[in-house]
Protein backbone atom coordinates (compact mmCIF):
# COMPACT_ATOMS: atom_id res chain seq x y z
CA UNK A 1 0.00 0.00 0.00
CA UNK A 2 1.32 3.78 -0.96
CA UNK A 3 2.31 5.42 1.63
CA UNK A 4 0.30 9.33 1.69
CA UNK A 5 2.33 10.71 4.53
CA UNK A 6 6.18 9.29 5.19
CA UNK A 7 7.86 11.64 7.63
CA UNK A 8 11.39 10.33 9.16
CA UNK A 9 13.21 11.87 11.74
CA UNK A 10 11.59 15.26 11.96
CA UNK A 11 13.33 17.55 14.52
CA UNK A 12 12.06 21.37 15.17
CA UNK A 13 13.67 23.58 17.84
CA UNK A 14 12.02 26.83 18.54
CA UNK A 15 14.75 29.08 20.76
CA UNK A 16 15.35 26.99 23.91
CA UNK A 17 12.73 24.78 23.04
CA UNK A 18 12.63 21.30 21.51
CA UNK A 19 9.51 20.95 19.96
CA UNK A 20 10.27 17.95 18.27
CA UNK A 21 13.52 15.54 18.65
CA UNK A 22 12.98 13.19 15.66
CA UNK A 23 9.51 12.12 14.60
CA UNK A 24 8.90 9.38 12.17
CA UNK A 25 5.29 9.54 11.18
CA UNK A 26 3.90 7.08 8.59
CA UNK A 27 -0.23 6.96 7.12
CA UNK A 28 -1.11 4.51 4.32
CA UNK A 29 -3.39 6.21 1.69
CA UNK A 30 -6.75 6.20 2.75
CA UNK A 31 -6.32 5.71 6.37
CA UNK A 32 -6.71 7.96 9.22
CA UNK A 33 -3.47 8.24 11.70
CA UNK A 34 -4.80 9.67 15.01
CA UNK A 35 -1.28 11.58 16.66
CA UNK A 36 -2.06 11.83 20.40
CA UNK A 37 -0.50 13.66 22.77
CA UNK A 38 -0.79 16.47 25.85
CA UNK A 39 -0.67 19.94 25.13
CA UNK A 40 3.16 20.69 24.29
CA UNK A 41 3.67 17.84 22.95
CA UNK A 42 5.11 18.82 19.32
CA UNK A 43 1.43 17.45 17.46
CA UNK A 44 0.68 21.02 16.08
CA UNK A 45 4.73 21.39 14.62
CA UNK A 46 4.65 17.99 13.19
CA UNK A 47 1.31 19.04 11.13
CA UNK A 48 2.52 22.44 10.06
CA UNK A 49 6.24 21.45 9.23
CA UNK A 50 3.52 18.52 6.89
CA UNK A 51 1.74 21.00 5.86
CA UNK A 52 4.32 23.09 4.14
CA UNK A 53 4.21 25.84 6.96
CA UNK A 54 7.28 25.11 8.75
CA UNK A 55 10.43 24.00 7.78
CA UNK A 56 12.20 21.08 9.92
CA UNK A 57 15.40 21.45 11.32
CA UNK A 58 16.42 18.21 9.83
CA UNK A 59 14.40 14.98 8.72
CA UNK A 60 12.23 14.47 5.52
CA UNK A 61 8.67 14.71 5.23
CA UNK A 62 7.25 13.44 1.90
CA UNK A 63 3.54 13.78 1.24
CA UNK A 64 1.29 12.69 -1.25
CA UNK A 65 4.77 11.56 -2.76
CA UNK A 66 6.00 15.20 -2.76
CA UNK A 67 8.85 16.19 -0.79
CA UNK A 68 7.40 19.11 1.74
CA UNK A 69 10.06 21.14 1.65
CA UNK A 70 11.94 21.50 -1.65
CA UNK A 71 8.15 20.47 -3.52
CA UNK A 72 6.13 22.60 -1.00
CA UNK A 73 3.77 24.07 -3.89
CA UNK A 74 3.10 20.27 -4.80
CA UNK A 75 2.23 19.65 -1.24
CA UNK A 76 0.38 22.72 -1.36
CA UNK A 77 -2.06 21.40 -4.13
CA UNK A 78 -2.80 17.61 -2.74
CA UNK A 79 -3.07 18.83 1.41
CA UNK A 80 -6.37 20.43 3.21
CA UNK A 81 -5.67 21.96 6.69
CA UNK A 82 -7.84 22.55 9.44
CA UNK A 83 -6.28 24.35 12.46
CA UNK A 84 -6.41 24.63 16.38
CA UNK A 85 -8.56 27.86 15.64
CA UNK A 86 -11.31 27.96 12.95
CA UNK A 87 -9.57 29.69 10.48
CA UNK A 88 -12.50 31.36 8.92
CA UNK A 89 -13.03 34.83 7.84
CA UNK A 90 -15.24 36.09 10.08
CA UNK A 91 -16.54 39.00 7.86
CA UNK A 92 -17.52 36.99 5.13
CA UNK A 93 -20.49 34.77 4.76
CA UNK A 94 -19.81 31.04 4.47
CA UNK A 95 -20.21 31.18 1.30
CA UNK A 96 -17.50 34.27 0.34
CA UNK A 97 -15.55 32.11 2.10
CA UNK A 98 -15.60 29.09 0.14
CA UNK A 99 -15.73 30.58 -2.90
CA UNK A 100 -12.09 33.00 -2.13
CA UNK A 101 -10.59 29.70 -1.64
CA UNK A 102 -11.93 27.95 -4.51
CA UNK A 103 -11.17 31.14 -6.80
CA UNK A 104 -7.56 31.14 -5.27
CA UNK A 105 -7.22 27.47 -5.87
CA UNK A 106 -7.31 28.75 -9.94
CA UNK A 107 -11.11 27.58 -10.17
CA UNK A 108 -13.66 30.14 -11.95
CA UNK A 109 -15.78 31.73 -10.43
CA UNK A 110 -18.60 29.91 -11.45
CA UNK A 111 -17.32 26.64 -10.28
CA UNK A 112 -15.97 28.02 -6.89
CA UNK A 113 -19.41 28.46 -6.14
CA UNK A 114 -20.61 25.55 -7.41
CA UNK A 115 -18.05 23.65 -5.31
CA UNK A 116 -19.20 25.98 -2.74
CA UNK A 117 -22.72 25.32 -2.64
CA UNK A 118 -22.06 21.35 -2.40
CA UNK A 119 -20.11 21.48 0.04
CA UNK A 120 -22.13 23.70 2.33
CA UNK A 121 -24.57 21.46 1.26
CA UNK A 122 -22.70 18.44 2.43
CA UNK A 123 -21.59 19.87 6.09
CA UNK A 124 -25.76 21.41 6.41
CA UNK A 125 -24.45 24.78 6.14
CA UNK A 126 -26.61 25.21 2.66
CA UNK A 127 -29.23 27.58 5.24
CA UNK A 128 -26.06 29.62 7.01
CA UNK A 129 -23.91 30.07 3.70
CA UNK A 130 -25.74 33.42 3.01
CA UNK A 131 -24.97 34.97 6.57
CA UNK A 132 -21.43 36.46 8.02
CA UNK A 133 -19.22 33.09 9.51
CA UNK A 134 -19.14 35.68 13.02
CA UNK A 135 -23.20 34.18 13.50
CA UNK A 136 -21.82 30.59 13.46
CA UNK A 137 -21.66 29.14 16.54
CA UNK A 138 -18.70 27.17 17.69
CA UNK A 139 -19.99 24.02 15.94
CA UNK A 140 -20.81 25.73 12.66
CA UNK A 141 -17.59 27.53 12.21
CA UNK A 142 -15.63 24.03 12.70
CA UNK A 143 -17.56 22.93 9.96
CA UNK A 144 -17.31 25.95 7.83
CA UNK A 145 -13.50 25.57 8.30
CA UNK A 146 -13.57 22.02 7.42
CA UNK A 147 -15.14 22.53 4.45
CA UNK A 148 -12.98 25.31 3.51
CA UNK A 149 -10.07 22.72 3.70
CA UNK A 150 -12.15 20.32 1.35
CA UNK A 151 -12.34 22.77 -1.62
CA UNK A 152 -9.42 22.19 -3.60
CA UNK A 153 -10.58 18.65 -2.89
CA UNK A 154 -7.41 17.32 -1.45
CA UNK A 155 -6.11 13.84 -0.82
CA UNK A 156 -4.58 13.92 2.50
CA UNK A 157 -6.50 16.37 5.05
CA UNK A 158 -4.88 17.26 8.58
CA UNK A 159 -7.11 17.62 11.31
CA UNK A 160 -5.84 19.74 13.82
CA UNK A 161 -7.54 18.86 17.59
CA UNK A 162 -10.89 19.42 15.21
CA UNK A 163 -13.26 19.04 18.09
CA UNK A 164 -10.94 20.79 20.87
CA UNK A 165 -14.02 23.41 22.45
CA UNK A 166 -16.67 21.72 21.56
CA UNK A 167 -19.84 19.82 23.38
CA UNK A 168 -20.40 16.20 22.75
CA UNK A 169 -22.85 16.89 20.29
CA UNK A 170 -21.18 18.77 18.10
CA UNK A 171 -18.42 16.89 18.75
CA UNK A 172 -20.41 14.04 17.27
CA UNK A 173 -21.27 16.15 14.46
CA UNK A 174 -17.08 16.16 13.34
CA UNK A 175 -16.34 12.51 13.56
CA UNK A 176 -19.25 11.80 11.48
CA UNK A 177 -17.74 14.12 8.85
CA UNK A 178 -14.28 12.75 9.53
CA UNK A 179 -15.92 9.30 8.85
CA UNK A 180 -17.38 10.76 5.50
CA UNK A 181 -14.04 11.70 4.39
CA UNK A 182 -12.68 8.37 4.83
CA UNK A 183 -15.21 6.74 2.89
CA UNK A 184 -14.00 9.05 -0.23
CA UNK A 185 -11.06 7.29 -0.01
CA UNK A 186 -9.17 10.69 1.71
CA UNK A 187 -6.26 10.22 4.12
CA UNK A 188 -6.52 11.71 7.37
CA UNK A 189 -3.70 13.22 9.63
CA UNK A 190 -5.54 13.74 12.96
CA UNK A 191 -4.03 15.34 16.22
CA UNK A 192 -6.07 15.19 19.66
CA UNK A 193 -5.43 15.01 23.00
CA UNK A 194 -8.63 13.04 23.69
CA UNK A 195 -8.22 9.28 23.75
CA UNK A 196 -11.51 8.42 23.11
CA UNK A 197 -11.37 10.10 19.62
CA UNK A 198 -8.58 8.76 18.61
CA UNK A 199 -10.27 4.90 19.27
CA UNK A 200 -13.17 6.24 17.64
CA UNK A 201 -11.68 7.47 14.19
CA UNK A 202 -8.06 6.29 14.00
CA UNK A 203 -6.72 2.91 12.35
CA UNK A 204 -3.67 3.54 13.94
CA UNK A 205 -2.10 6.24 16.61
CA UNK A 206 1.20 7.49 17.09
CA UNK A 207 1.84 8.62 21.03
CA UNK A 208 4.29 11.96 20.69
CA UNK A 209 5.26 13.26 24.05
CA UNK A 210 8.21 15.95 24.56
CA UNK A 211 8.67 15.81 20.60
CA UNK A 212 9.10 11.95 20.08
CA UNK A 213 7.05 9.27 19.26
CA UNK A 214 6.62 7.05 22.36
CA UNK A 215 4.06 4.24 20.63
CA UNK A 216 2.57 3.09 17.53
CA UNK A 217 0.54 0.85 16.93
CA UNK A 218 -3.51 -0.16 16.43
CA UNK A 219 -5.66 1.16 18.96
CA UNK A 220 -6.07 -2.26 19.70
CA UNK A 221 -2.48 -3.29 20.02
CA UNK A 222 -1.69 -0.02 22.33
CA UNK A 223 -4.22 -1.43 24.78
CA UNK A 224 -2.89 -4.70 24.59
CA UNK A 225 0.90 -3.58 24.40
CA UNK A 226 -0.32 -2.19 28.05
CA UNK A 227 -1.35 -5.22 29.34
CA UNK A 228 -3.18 -5.48 32.68
CA UNK A 229 -7.05 -6.79 31.58
CA UNK A 230 -10.04 -6.08 33.81
CA UNK A 231 -12.70 -8.40 34.51
CA UNK A 232 -16.38 -6.95 34.83
CA UNK A 233 -19.45 -9.02 35.87
CA UNK A 234 -22.62 -7.61 37.61
CA UNK A 235 -24.81 -10.55 39.30
CA UNK A 236 -28.48 -10.78 38.16
CA UNK A 237 -29.48 -10.08 41.72
CA UNK A 238 -27.67 -7.85 44.22
CA UNK A 239 -27.99 -10.87 46.88
CA UNK A 240 -25.31 -12.98 44.87
CA UNK A 241 -22.42 -9.31 45.01
CA UNK A 242 -21.04 -11.13 47.61
CA UNK A 243 -20.28 -14.77 46.58
CA UNK A 244 -19.42 -13.60 42.89
CA UNK A 245 -16.80 -11.04 44.53
CA UNK A 246 -15.23 -14.16 46.65
CA UNK A 247 -15.20 -16.02 43.62
CA UNK A 248 -13.20 -13.15 41.70
CA UNK A 249 -10.86 -13.00 44.09
CA UNK A 250 -10.02 -16.62 44.20
CA UNK A 251 -9.48 -16.63 40.69
CA UNK A 252 -7.90 -13.69 40.03
CA UNK A 253 -5.47 -13.21 43.54
CA UNK A 254 -6.18 -9.33 43.74
CA UNK A 255 -8.35 -7.43 45.36
CA UNK A 256 -11.97 -6.79 44.05
CA UNK A 257 -13.30 -3.18 43.40
CA UNK A 258 -17.02 -2.50 43.58
CA UNK A 259 -17.60 0.79 40.98
CA UNK A 260 -21.11 0.41 41.12
CA UNK A 261 -23.78 -1.20 43.97
CA UNK A 262 -24.32 -4.14 41.84
CA UNK A 263 -20.95 -3.92 39.94
CA UNK A 264 -17.79 -6.02 40.30
CA UNK A 265 -14.51 -5.04 38.84
CA UNK A 266 -11.01 -7.20 38.97
CA UNK A 267 -7.64 -7.06 37.19
CA UNK A 268 -7.33 -10.15 35.60
CA UNK A 269 -3.63 -11.92 33.38
CA UNK A 270 -3.91 -14.30 30.83
CA UNK A 271 -6.69 -15.34 28.85
CA UNK A 272 -7.78 -18.36 31.45
CA UNK A 273 -9.80 -16.22 33.95
CA UNK A 274 -12.73 -15.32 31.62
CA UNK A 275 -13.40 -19.32 31.34
CA UNK A 276 -12.23 -20.36 34.68
CA UNK A 277 -14.91 -17.32 36.23
CA UNK A 278 -17.45 -18.72 33.86
CA UNK A 279 -17.60 -22.54 34.86
CA UNK A 280 -17.10 -20.85 38.79
CA UNK A 281 -20.22 -19.42 38.22
CA UNK A 282 -22.42 -21.68 36.38
CA UNK A 283 -21.47 -24.41 39.08
CA UNK A 284 -22.47 -22.06 41.97
CA UNK A 285 -25.68 -21.52 39.50
CA UNK A 286 -24.79 -17.81 39.75
CA UNK A 287 -26.81 -15.74 37.46
CA UNK A 288 -25.11 -12.37 35.48
CA UNK A 289 -26.96 -10.15 33.44
CA UNK A 290 -23.42 -8.65 32.15
CA UNK A 291 -20.09 -10.18 32.34
CA UNK A 292 -16.91 -8.62 29.90
CA UNK A 293 -13.43 -8.77 29.75
CA UNK A 294 -12.10 -5.43 28.75
CA UNK A 295 -8.80 -3.96 27.35
CA UNK A 296 -7.47 -1.09 29.12
CA UNK A 297 -8.75 2.24 27.79
CA UNK A 298 -6.70 4.43 25.83
CA UNK A 299 -6.42 7.00 29.40
CA UNK A 300 -5.42 4.34 31.17
CA UNK A 301 -2.73 3.60 28.26
CA UNK A 302 -2.21 7.14 27.54
CA UNK A 303 -1.18 8.23 31.56
CA UNK A 304 0.85 4.83 31.64
CA UNK A 305 2.40 6.09 28.84
CA UNK A 306 3.06 9.23 28.60
CA UNK A 307 4.01 8.65 32.44
CA UNK A 308 6.89 6.10 31.57
CA UNK A 309 8.47 8.90 29.61
CA UNK A 310 8.39 11.59 31.65
CA UNK A 311 9.75 10.01 33.98
CA UNK A 312 12.81 8.24 31.95
CA UNK A 313 13.10 11.28 30.69
CA UNK A 314 13.88 12.83 33.99
CA UNK A 315 16.20 9.86 34.93
CA UNK A 316 18.35 10.91 32.10
CA UNK A 317 16.97 8.41 30.12
CA UNK A 318 19.57 6.08 31.21
CA UNK A 319 16.94 2.55 31.44
CA UNK A 320 13.09 1.66 31.28
CA UNK A 321 13.73 0.52 34.92
CA UNK A 322 10.71 2.39 35.85
CA UNK A 323 8.27 0.52 34.10
CA UNK A 324 6.51 -1.45 36.52
CA UNK A 325 6.70 1.40 39.21
CA UNK A 326 3.02 2.89 38.64
CA UNK A 327 2.92 4.23 42.34
CA UNK A 328 5.08 7.69 41.34
CA UNK A 329 3.24 8.24 38.10
CA UNK A 330 1.06 10.77 38.95
CA UNK A 331 4.14 12.98 41.01
CA UNK A 332 5.83 12.46 38.07
CA UNK A 333 3.53 14.33 35.72
CA UNK B 1 0.31 35.53 -8.88
CA UNK B 2 -1.01 38.75 -10.02
CA UNK B 3 -4.96 37.01 -9.96
CA UNK B 4 -4.48 35.67 -6.66
CA UNK B 5 -3.14 39.10 -5.13
CA UNK B 6 -6.64 40.48 -6.44
CA UNK B 7 -9.15 37.69 -5.40
CA UNK B 8 -7.55 38.64 -1.93
CA UNK B 9 -7.70 42.32 -2.14
CA UNK B 10 -11.23 41.93 -3.05
CA UNK B 11 -11.52 39.88 0.31
CA UNK B 12 -9.88 43.00 2.02
CA UNK B 13 -12.13 45.95 0.29
CA UNK B 14 -15.49 43.51 1.45
CA UNK B 15 -14.40 43.27 5.14
CA UNK B 16 -13.69 47.27 4.98
CA UNK B 17 -17.32 47.67 3.58
CA UNK B 18 -18.35 45.47 6.36
CA UNK B 19 -16.84 47.60 9.16
CA UNK B 20 -17.42 51.21 8.18
CA UNK B 21 -16.15 51.96 11.60
CA UNK B 22 -13.14 50.98 9.99
CA UNK B 23 -13.36 54.30 7.89
CA UNK B 24 -13.34 56.66 11.13
CA UNK B 25 -9.88 57.32 10.56
CA UNK B 26 -10.41 57.99 6.86
CA UNK B 27 -13.20 60.43 7.33
CA UNK B 28 -14.04 62.04 10.74
CA UNK B 29 -9.84 62.05 10.89
CA UNK B 30 -9.12 64.59 8.50
CA UNK B 31 -11.77 66.89 9.08
CA UNK B 32 -11.04 67.32 12.73
CA UNK B 33 -7.31 67.83 11.43
CA UNK B 34 -7.97 70.42 9.12
CA UNK B 35 -10.90 72.30 11.73
CA UNK B 36 -7.92 72.46 14.23
CA UNK B 37 -5.10 73.24 12.32
CA UNK B 38 -6.64 75.86 10.09
CA UNK B 39 -9.42 77.47 12.56
CA UNK B 40 -7.25 77.36 15.26
CA UNK B 41 -3.49 77.52 14.43
CA UNK B 42 -4.43 79.82 10.96
CA UNK B 43 -4.59 82.51 12.42
CA UNK B 44 -1.95 82.77 14.72
CA UNK B 45 0.54 81.11 11.81
CA UNK B 46 -0.75 83.13 8.77
CA UNK B 47 -2.48 85.57 9.67
CA UNK B 48 -5.72 84.07 8.51
CA UNK B 49 -7.55 80.99 7.59
CA UNK B 50 -8.43 81.20 4.40
CA UNK B 51 -4.25 81.94 2.92
CA UNK B 52 -3.68 79.41 5.48
CA UNK B 53 -6.42 76.68 4.42
CA UNK B 54 -4.72 77.09 0.96
CA UNK B 55 -1.10 76.10 2.40
CA UNK B 56 -2.25 73.58 4.68
CA UNK B 57 -4.45 71.28 3.02
CA UNK B 58 -2.56 69.43 0.92
CA UNK B 59 -0.38 69.12 4.24
CA UNK B 60 -3.26 67.59 5.83
CA UNK B 61 -3.82 65.38 3.03
CA UNK B 62 -0.15 63.89 3.39
CA UNK B 63 -0.76 63.46 6.78
CA UNK B 64 -4.07 61.73 6.80
CA UNK B 65 -2.55 59.37 4.41
CA UNK B 66 0.19 58.50 6.49
CA UNK B 67 -1.83 57.82 9.05
CA UNK B 68 -4.04 55.60 7.18
CA UNK B 69 -1.10 53.65 5.57
CA UNK B 70 0.00 53.20 9.10
CA UNK B 71 -3.81 50.99 9.69
CA UNK B 72 -3.02 47.99 7.50
CA UNK B 73 0.21 46.58 9.69
CA UNK B 74 -2.30 46.36 12.77
CA UNK B 75 -5.14 44.49 10.75
CA UNK B 76 -2.52 42.23 9.14
CA UNK B 77 -1.32 41.18 12.69
CA UNK B 78 -4.79 40.47 13.45
CA UNK B 79 -5.48 38.21 10.87
CA UNK B 80 -1.86 36.74 11.59
CA UNK B 81 -3.65 35.14 14.79
CA UNK B 82 -6.20 34.28 14.03
CA UNK B 83 -5.35 31.56 11.71
CA UNK B 84 -6.68 32.83 8.66
CA UNK B 85 -3.28 33.24 7.27
CA UNK B 86 -2.35 30.04 7.98
CA UNK B 87 -5.01 28.42 4.96
CA UNK B 88 -3.15 31.48 2.99
CA UNK B 89 0.18 29.34 3.19
CA UNK B 90 -1.12 26.06 3.16
CA UNK B 91 -2.59 26.89 -0.35
CA UNK B 92 -0.65 26.63 -3.67
CA UNK B 93 -0.73 31.05 -4.49
CA UNK B 94 2.54 32.82 -4.33
CA UNK B 95 3.31 33.73 -0.48
CA UNK B 96 3.25 37.22 -0.76
CA UNK B 97 0.05 37.47 -2.53
CA UNK B 98 -1.96 37.67 0.83
CA UNK B 99 -0.11 40.71 1.53
CA UNK B 100 0.66 42.48 -2.31
CA UNK B 101 -3.49 41.78 -1.71
CA UNK B 102 -3.93 43.69 1.53
CA UNK B 103 -1.82 46.25 -0.06
CA UNK B 104 -4.01 46.56 -2.97
CA UNK B 105 -7.03 46.67 -0.79
CA UNK B 106 -6.47 49.17 0.95
CA UNK B 107 -6.14 52.02 -2.04
CA UNK B 108 -9.94 51.99 -1.67
CA UNK B 109 -9.42 53.60 2.16
CA UNK B 110 -6.61 55.69 0.49
CA UNK B 111 -9.14 56.81 -2.06
CA UNK B 112 -11.92 57.54 0.24
CA UNK B 113 -9.46 59.53 2.90
CA UNK B 114 -8.31 62.04 0.20
CA UNK B 115 -11.87 62.24 -1.52
CA UNK B 116 -13.04 63.77 1.88
CA UNK B 117 -10.40 65.87 2.92
CA UNK B 118 -10.73 67.74 -0.65
CA UNK B 119 -14.27 67.54 -0.18
CA UNK B 120 -14.35 69.16 3.23
CA UNK B 121 -11.28 71.53 2.31
CA UNK B 122 -13.19 73.06 -0.29
CA UNK B 123 -16.60 73.40 1.63
CA UNK B 124 -14.88 75.59 4.13
CA UNK B 125 -13.27 77.58 1.28
CA UNK B 126 -10.41 75.41 -0.18
CA UNK B 127 -9.90 76.41 -4.02
CA UNK B 128 -8.08 74.51 -7.07
CA UNK B 129 -5.56 76.92 -9.04
CA UNK B 130 -4.86 73.97 -11.14
CA UNK B 131 -6.22 71.99 -13.99
CA UNK B 132 -8.59 69.29 -13.55
CA UNK B 133 -5.70 66.73 -14.71
CA UNK B 134 -3.07 68.15 -11.94
CA UNK B 135 -5.47 67.66 -9.00
CA UNK B 136 -5.64 63.98 -10.69
CA UNK B 137 -1.85 63.36 -10.84
CA UNK B 138 -2.15 64.81 -7.20
CA UNK B 139 -4.71 61.94 -6.38
CA UNK B 140 -2.75 59.62 -8.19
CA UNK B 141 0.47 60.46 -6.88
CA UNK B 142 -0.58 60.49 -3.32
CA UNK B 143 -2.11 56.69 -3.51
CA UNK B 144 1.29 55.77 -5.04
CA UNK B 145 3.40 57.29 -2.14
CA UNK B 146 0.62 55.55 0.33
CA UNK B 147 1.13 52.34 -1.28
CA UNK B 148 4.18 52.41 -0.92
CA UNK B 149 4.57 53.62 2.32
CA UNK B 150 2.21 50.79 3.65
CA UNK B 151 5.19 48.21 3.39
CA UNK B 152 6.69 49.48 6.05
CA UNK B 153 3.23 48.75 8.04
CA UNK B 154 3.36 45.60 6.95
CA UNK B 155 6.71 45.09 7.78
CA UNK B 156 6.21 46.27 11.62
CA UNK B 157 3.09 44.48 11.25
CA UNK B 158 4.95 41.20 10.63
CA UNK B 159 7.38 41.64 13.19
CA UNK B 160 5.63 42.81 16.35
CA UNK B 161 3.73 40.95 18.52
CA UNK B 162 0.95 42.43 19.42
CA UNK B 163 -1.14 44.91 17.46
CA UNK B 164 -1.06 47.33 19.89
CA UNK B 165 2.56 46.73 19.57
CA UNK B 166 2.07 48.24 15.90
CA UNK B 167 0.22 50.78 16.83
CA UNK B 168 3.25 52.35 18.80
CA UNK B 169 5.53 51.68 16.65
CA UNK B 170 3.55 53.33 13.56
CA UNK B 171 2.86 56.10 15.46
CA UNK B 172 7.31 56.61 15.61
CA UNK B 173 7.29 56.12 12.39
CA UNK B 174 4.80 58.28 11.27
CA UNK B 175 5.34 61.28 13.89
CA UNK B 176 8.72 62.51 13.26
CA UNK B 177 7.93 62.15 9.23
CA UNK B 178 5.04 64.32 9.15
CA UNK B 179 5.84 67.10 11.87
CA UNK B 180 9.35 67.00 10.66
CA UNK B 181 8.46 68.43 7.07
CA UNK B 182 6.49 71.62 5.95
CA UNK B 183 3.20 70.24 6.44
CA UNK B 184 1.83 73.23 8.74
CA UNK B 185 4.88 75.51 8.60
CA UNK B 186 7.03 76.96 6.13
CA UNK B 187 10.37 75.40 6.40
CA UNK B 188 12.52 78.27 6.52
CA UNK B 189 11.13 79.04 9.71
CA UNK B 190 12.77 75.64 11.56
CA UNK B 191 16.15 75.97 13.32
CA UNK B 192 19.05 74.84 10.82
CA UNK B 193 19.24 71.60 11.97
CA UNK B 194 15.55 70.50 11.62
CA UNK B 195 15.82 72.01 8.01
CA UNK B 196 18.50 69.97 7.09
CA UNK B 197 16.14 66.94 8.15
CA UNK B 198 13.08 68.16 6.38
CA UNK B 199 14.98 68.86 3.19
CA UNK B 200 15.66 64.91 3.07
CA UNK B 201 12.63 63.82 4.50
CA UNK B 202 10.58 62.30 1.66
CA UNK B 203 7.15 63.45 3.06
CA UNK B 204 8.27 67.36 2.45
CA UNK B 205 8.70 66.58 -1.40
CA UNK B 206 5.23 64.89 -0.92
CA UNK B 207 3.56 68.10 0.21
CA UNK B 208 5.40 70.76 -2.20
CA UNK B 209 4.10 68.41 -5.08
CA UNK B 210 0.66 68.19 -3.41
CA UNK B 211 0.90 72.02 -3.32
CA UNK B 212 2.51 72.64 -6.90
CA UNK B 213 -0.71 69.95 -8.40
CA UNK B 214 -3.59 71.40 -6.44
CA UNK B 215 -2.82 75.25 -5.94
CA UNK B 216 0.73 76.08 -7.93
CA UNK B 217 3.85 77.41 -7.54
CA UNK B 218 3.24 80.43 -5.32
CA UNK B 219 2.61 78.21 -1.95
CA UNK B 220 5.77 75.68 -2.66
CA UNK B 221 8.69 76.80 -0.79
CA UNK B 222 11.22 78.76 -2.20
CA UNK B 223 13.95 77.05 -4.92
CA UNK B 224 11.50 74.04 -5.70
CA UNK B 225 10.27 72.71 -8.79
CA UNK B 226 7.14 71.00 -9.07
CA UNK B 227 8.85 68.32 -11.67
CA UNK B 228 12.13 68.31 -8.78
CA UNK B 229 9.29 67.43 -6.57
CA UNK B 230 7.82 65.05 -7.93
CA UNK B 231 10.60 63.26 -9.26
CA UNK B 232 11.77 62.60 -5.27
CA UNK B 233 8.93 61.38 -4.63
CA UNK B 234 8.93 59.18 -7.64
CA UNK B 235 12.63 57.86 -6.14
CA UNK B 236 10.96 57.44 -2.28
CA UNK B 237 8.39 55.54 -3.48
CA UNK B 238 10.81 52.82 -5.57
CA UNK B 239 13.35 52.56 -2.80
CA UNK B 240 10.46 52.21 0.09
CA UNK B 241 8.83 49.66 -1.93
CA UNK B 242 11.98 48.47 -3.25
CA UNK B 243 13.38 47.91 0.32
CA UNK B 244 9.95 47.33 2.36
CA UNK B 245 7.95 44.97 0.49
CA UNK B 246 11.17 42.10 0.17
CA UNK B 247 11.84 42.85 3.71
CA UNK B 248 7.93 42.35 4.92
CA UNK B 249 7.73 39.51 2.68
CA UNK B 250 10.44 37.45 4.26
CA UNK B 251 9.50 38.37 7.57
CA UNK B 252 5.97 37.36 6.61
CA UNK B 253 7.79 33.79 5.59
CA UNK B 254 9.82 33.37 8.55
CA UNK B 255 7.32 34.23 11.16
CA UNK B 256 5.66 30.91 12.50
Amino acid sequence: MALAIEAHGLTKRFGRTQALAGVDLEVEAGRVLGVLGPNGAGKTTAVRILATLLRPDSGTARVAGHDVVHEAARVRRAIGLTGQYASVDEDLTGVENLVMIGTLLDLSTREAKARAAALLAEFGLAEAGKRLAKTYSGGMRRRLDLAASLVGDPSVVYLDEPTTGLDPAKRDDVWEMVRALVRRGTTVLLTTQYLEEADALADEITVIDHGRVIAHDTPHGLKRQVGGQTLEVRPASIDDVERVATILAQVSGRAVERPARDLLSVPVTGDEALTTTVARLAADGIRVTELLLRLPSLDEVFYSLTGESRRTAEAGGADGATRSDDTTEGKAA
Amino acid sequence: MFRDSLILARRTVTKMLRNPEQFIDVTVQPVLMTVIFVFIFGGAIAGGTHQYLQFALPGIIVQTIMFTSMTIGVNLNTDLKNGVFDRFRSLPIARSAPLVGAVTGDIVRHAIAIGVTLLFGVIIGFRFHTSWYEVLGAAALMVLFAVCLCWVSVLVGMLARSSGAVQGLSFLVVFPLTFGSSTFVPAGTLPTWLQSWVAVNPVTHVIESMRGLLVGHSVMSAGTTLGGEIAWVLVACVVLAGVFAPLATWAYRRRI
